[in-house]
């Protein structure tokens, strides 16, 4: 192609901007003075001092926090052995209804989730007396169950691309059994079962719609305490909030795109480098 | 796949089923067992007991009323209308944006790529709910957005037609408006997959061959990134079809989307049986497109099994 894509750059930059102007006007108008969030009056940096001094938030963002990460390591532990079932255990009974399992919470809707598992523990609480108060425990099982099935996929997706006669290789040579899952299986799985591990963790981090039906009063997550606030409009300390979220992702995104790309230049140098040995 | 040694070895030991039990019957008691509660309550009459429905009584044993007035009441016959209109509607213009976006990160250059590729996908990875809400920050009134919008309607429409401001917030405008926002994502990413996979040797053959670009474009391009096309729209349509958190912040509550009146029946109403109702419609309503999707994927490597 010689000719430069005048339009697909014309409707990328159109894209980019429809991404990036709602974000960038959040931003900016979180350092308004004015009480009335979408009218400027000023700059002014209050709403981050107040919101450095809400209890409720610190509270909520740390409820989230420990919810997140309970969640996304034994949605890891789980998921990881249901993909390692599934790509390495070829037949097995009910493998048929054991991968619709893994696959179903992926398409099912959020609020059929989250009303069919309020139902269940009104239903059992009924029955057994437990859980007596929803809150964390409630939650995070919630959020353990619809984010381990990612983290299968994942994992289940990158075994079955790695080269099994490596592990085969290693039990001729002589290799016991864990020793192949500790020197070969693991290592190969170990990129992906991390990267199910942060999804799984940003996922919870993220989650209002499941939470909101799984949990009871006192237990209020940051998403949630965003979700009520929100839903009677727009006020200058969610945008804030909201700053802060962008930025602190942006720049762990930059961070961790940078390494990679840093990880790929290497490699690329070593592979060439090999080559030019040989030759 | 033949048996290697390595999960032989996990058989005899026992170790398989360990492995298979746990995350199976996690999956069983949380994901399957409610589901199957949602299922039997579906059939279930409203009752003033808590928790609130029972079996029995007036109606026969089960009782397929709810299911009746899903066929027979406009509040869900309109709902679900209004669900797959507005998940259609974003999907078609997710396609639309994202197409020519995914096709233009594949003629810039690698350096761009990976930077461009990345702020895709950083959206993502900030919260669902305040994309949505910054969207609530320019559609409103006052907005700078909304003024902008407003002066350029007043410059070309008639005098007489002038506005003092857009309405934009809770309409179904403004729903499919954000769908589109959040959900452009998951369509450029596997359109993007799925192009940058094409050969530019065969674009090259085909110019050379004397065809105009627009047409080597319909003719080689678009039907080599049909996966895509359709992965990104599943990817798509199937969240955007169940939202609840979009209609709740922007949308028009006189005119909701299934989530919300599934949500509306259960909370606000405490009717158990139609809200369970509703969500197994819902559910029949998302799983027949992923059923033909993974037909068309069988027959796909079906075909391509047959080379």
């Amino acid at each position: 192609m010689n000719r430069r894509p005048v339009f697909l750059i014309t409707v990328l930059c159109f894209g980019f901007a429809f991404f990036y102007i709602p974000i960038l006007s959040m931003m900016v108008y979180s350092f308004n003075g004015s009480r009335l969030a979408t009218v400027w009056g000023g700059f002014s940096t209050k709403w981050y001092v107040s919101l450095w001094t809400n209890k409720q938030v610190i509270a909520a963002l740390l409820l989230s926090l420990k919810i997140a990460l309970v969640s996304a390591t034994m949605a890891t532990i789980l998921g990881t052995m249901a993909g390692f079932a599934l790509a390495r255990f070829t037949k097995f009974r009910g493998r048929f209804v054991f991968s619709g399992l893994v696959t179903a919470p992926l398409i099912m809707p959020e609020v059929i989730t989250g009303i069919s598992m309020l139902m269940m523990f009104i239903l059992l609480a009924d029955w057994t007396g437990w859980p007596g108060q929803r809150g964390f425990t409630t939650v995070t099982l919630a959020h353990i169950t619809f984010s381990m099935v990612f983290v299968t996929t994942i994992v289940q997706a990158r075994l079955g691309q790695a080269d099994r006669a490596i592990e085969e290789a290693a039990m001729d040579l002589g290799s016991r059994p864990w020793q192949v899952l500790r020197d070969v299986t693991l290592p190969t799985a170990f990129p992906a079962i991390l990267s199910g591990w942060l999804l799984a963790f940003t996922i919870s981090l993220d989650d209002v719609v499941i939470t909101s039906f799984t949990t009871g009063p006192g237990s209020t997550t940051l998403p949630l305490l965003i979700w009520s606030k929100v839903k009677l409009g727009v006020t200058p300390d969610i945008n804030a909030l909201a700053t802060i979220t962008v930025v602190v992702v942006g720049i762990g995104v930059a961070l961790a795109g940078w390494i990679l790309n840093r990880a790929e230049k290497r490699k690329l140098l070593e592979e060439r480098m090999a080559f030019r040995s040989n030759e | 796949m033949a048996e290697t040694r390595l999960s032989r070895w996990f058989n005899r030991k026992g170790w398989s089923d360990l492995i298979i039990a746990m995350p199976y019957l996690w999956l069983v008691l949380w994901f399957m067992v409610p589901f199957l509660i949602v299922l039997a309550i579906s059939v279930a009459s409203q009752k003033p007991t808590a928790p609130p429905f029972g079996y029995g009584g007036e109606d026969p044993w089960i009782s397929l009323r709810g299911y009746q007035r899903l066929f027979t009441d406009d509040l869900y016959i309109r709902s679900f209308f209004i669900s797959l209109m507005n998940a259609g509607l974003a999907t078609i213009l997710c396609l639309l944006l994202g197409y020519p976006m995914a096709l233009g990160l594949t003629r810039v250059s690698k350096s761009w790529r990976s930077i461009l590729l990345m702020l895709v996908i950083l959206p993502f990875w900030t919260s669902f709910l305040l994309r949505v809400y910054a969207w609530m920050g320019l559609m409103g009134k006052s907005s700078w957005f909304n003024q902008l919008l407003t002066d350029i309607w007043n410059f070309v429409v008639p005098l007489n037609w002038a506005l003092k401001s857009i309405p934009m917030m809770n309409t179904n405008f403004a729903v499919v408006l954000v769908m589109v926002y959040t959900y452009l994502p998951f369509m450029i990413l596997p359109l993007y997959s799925s192009l940058e996979r094409l050969d530019p040797t065969l674009d090259e053959a085909a110019m050379d061959l004397g065809s105009r670009p627009f047409r080597v474009f319909l003719d080689v391009t678009l039907p080599q990134s049909m996966p895509g096309i359709i992965a990104g729209g599943l990817l798509v349509f199937i969240p955007a079809a169940g939202e609840l958190v979009i209609p709740t912040l922007v949308g028009d509550a006189s005119s909701p989307m299934i989530g919300r009146v599934i949500a509306d029946e259960f909370n606000s109403a405490r009717d158990w049986p139609m809200a369970s109702t509703v969500a197994v419609a819902l559910l029949v309503l998302m799983v027949l497109p992923t059923m033909l999707y993974s037909r068309y994927q069988a027959k796909a490597e079906g075909r391509e099994a047959a080379k």
